[in-house]
């Protein structure tokens, strides 16, 4: 495996330097490699991504840990300071294609901005639309001078990855592209962020909580619960063989069509909120195998020989004695 | 576009229709006979006789209003009662003052009121933004005359910078310097509408600066300024060009008590005066004038909207 383009390294981001959101995630991103970061709403995906992205609303700071770009620590660096400071590039598409586009401005125009940004020497008007061919818009000399409104929810988005594209990134972050669009939409747009990951070389981070499309997609796969990774693993192994039991369970969340069962499963209980997070396992008080020893302290990870870790006591898949 | 334009353009007409019907009921909503409330008890039988046919009284009240309306049309506005003269002329002598007091008051409400919206929002929180916000607060409570005899006080009075009333015309003696005879008014005029606009400005910047597309301007690695112009800003206006039509009519009713307070021979003095005057042609002729100027300026609003959003559709 070649040097990660990305590592995020302990990362902890906390509001008011108090309640910690994220608490201490870390994984890397090799170029050309999907990792899908995987987890309830409110676990902490998208702040994350956004303080990998230096993003982060002003309520909110990276309180510990470091996010590297290639060679060059950004922990704490705007989007505009690592421009001046020449370092790695990192892009990201949002969820909402609908509000994320500048209502007032043509399409041209915000790829273009992002083109003088990152790509001075060349023509603005001609690589935006080199891009927008890229990322299969038909017509591109037309759209380019229409405004966001006059666009469908999934050429909206495939413009906002056109803008990430623009800023020439070694780390695309996609936080949920496709909840917001049509399944048929959905499909081509995670086909083209496929590509496009394989065809540029760039690590992509992919957010969801769509097993599905992560099982679809992704090379790895990191579990995030209560603001911590619960399991990382390459993608098949972790969803043959998951070892953490919130895996499991949200593996077995999932519809089965041969069920006879009308019911879908569920796991009982809810995430703890920020603050609120207990002692030893988060996962503790929602797990069915939980034992005393969950309840405090630090949970050890544990390795497996296909590159699968959990942070677990008692991991499933394993012949450890409980 | 031009549908648009033409569309509006009806609309308009229309509420002036209503506008003028009202205005011209008004000389009949004057409890008792209008002729002997304007001439007075002492009116001789001649006297009153003569001005019930030049006002046209004695034709059929339909009539009246058409009468009067065609006139209007075609820019007569009938007989001042008390100067004798024709009520354009009674409003020109006024317009050259009011025009220029509100045009340099629009200047003030722009030139301040906008820039120091958006410090205000930049600086969100932070001293400078409570020092801002407090003042407008303060100059959005306090009355136009308040404000006005408070300058007269300070500036005029007390260090003799600006002179404290009248205006000579800039086509007399004196010429364009005699423009500083309208900056404590304007000031004084400026202050509540100038307020009223940094406020908007500033929470139009802060509700825009929350919007994705504000983020993924920040995701491109942008500079802020740049950010803060081309899509905080930008976006903010939509809502603080609406405002400037509802601005307007408050200029218009906040004039007549500011040049009054430093009296300024505009048409809000002659509007006071042709009350207490009972001089009704003249105060239908400014209202009616008043209410196409109005109209004017908000189709100007809409078609400024209307380039400045792309998503207002022309329908």
């Amino acid at each position: 495996m070649s040097a990660p383009i990305l590592s995020v390294d302990d990362l902890v981001v906390s509001v008011a330097r108090t309640v910690d959101i994220v608490r201490g995630v870390s994984f890397d991103i090799a170029p050309g490699e999907i990792l899908g970061l995987v987890g309830e709403s409110g676990c902490g995906k998208s702040m994350t991504s956004l303080a990998a992205m230096g993003l982060l609303p002003p309520a909110l700071a990276v309180s510990r840990g470091s996010i590297r770009l290639g060679e060059t620590d950004v922990t704490r660096l705007a989007p505009h300071e690592r421009v001046e400071q020449g370092c790695g590039r990192i892009a990201m598409v949002f969820q909402e294609p609908m509000t994320s586009l500048n209502p007032v401005l043509r399409i041209g125009d915000q790829i273009e901005e992002a083109i003088r940004v990152h790509d001075p020497d060349v023509v603005p008007a001609e690589r935006a639309r080199e891009l927008l061919d890229l990322v299969r818009i038909p017509d591109a000399e037309h759209q380019l001078s229409a405004f966001p409104h006059e666009l469908s929810g999934g050429m909206r988005q495939r413009v906002m990855i056109a803008i990430a594209l623009a800023c020439r990134p070694s780390v695309l972050i996609a936080d949920e592209p496709t909840t917001a669009l049509d399944v048929t939409v959905q499909r081509q747009v995670l086909g083209l962020i496929r590509e496009l990951c394989d065809t540029l070389d760039m690590g992509v981070l992919f957010i969801t909580h769509d097993l599905g499309v992560v099982a679809q997609l992704a090379d790895r796969v990191a579990v995030m619960y209560a603001g911590g990774l619960v399991e990382t693993g390459d993608v098949v192994p972790l969803f043959g063989q998951p070892l953490h039991p919130y895996t499991a369970g949200l593996m077995g969340c999932l519809p089965d069509p041969e069920s006879d069962d009308p019911l879908l499963a569920t796991i009982p209980g809810s995430a703890p909120r920020p603050g609120g997070v207990p002692d030893g396992c988060p996962f503790a008080p929602r797990c069915p195998r939980v034992q005393d020893v969950c309840r405090r302290g630090v949970v050890p990870v544990i390795h497996t020989e296909t590159g699968q870790a959990a942070r677990c006591h008692f991991p499933l898949n394993r012949e450890v004695a409980p | 576009m031009g549908r648009y334009i033409i569309r509006r353009t009806g609309a308009a007409i229309a509420t002036l229709i209503a506008a003028s019907i009202v205005i011209f009921a008004f000389i009949h909503l004057i409890p008792g006979d209008p002729v002997y409330v304007m001439l007075g008890d002492g009116a001789t039988p001649e006297q009153v006789a003569a001005l019930r046919q030049r006002l046209g009284l004695d034709e059929p009240v339909i009539a009246q209003y058409f009468i009067w309306a065609g006139n209007a049309l075609q820019g007569d506005l009938g007989q001042s009662v008390f100067f004798e003269t024709p009520v354009t002329q009674v409003i020109a002598d006024g317009a050259e003052t009011s025009i220029l007091l509100a045009l340099i008051t629009m200047v003030w409400i722009i030139a301040f009121g906008i820039p120091v919206g958006v410090l205000a929002a930049i600086r969100q929180g932070k001293w400078v933004d409570q020092g801002l916000s407090g003042l407008a607060m303060l100059l959005a409570s306090v009355p136009t005359f308040w404000v006005g005899l408070y300058l007269i006080l300070i500036f005029a009075v007390g260090l003799g910078w600006f002179p404290s009333s009248g205006y000579p015309s800039i086509f007399e003696e004196g010429g364009l310097s005699n423009l500083r005879y309208l900056v404590l008014p304007s000031l004084a005029l400026a202050a509540p509408n100038a307020a009223l606009i940094l406020r908007l400005t500033r929470a139009s910047m802060l509700d825009v600066s929350r919007e994705d597309y504000v983020r993924t301007a920040r995701a491109k690695g942008i500079r802020p300024s740049r950010v803060v112009v081309r899509h905080i800003l930008r976006n903010a206006l939509l809502a603080v060009v609406s405002a400037f039509g509802f601005t307007f009519a408050a200029l218009i009713s906040e004039a007549v008590v500011t040049e009054t307070v430093f009296a300024l021979p505009g048409v809000g003095r002659t509007v006071v005066q042709s009350i207490l005057r009972r001089d009704y042609p003249v105060i239908q002729g400014v209202i009616l004038i008043i209410v196409c100027l109005y109209l004017v300026i908000n189709l100007l609003v809409d078609l400024s909207y209307r380039m400045l959003d792309p998503r207002v559709e022309l329908e």
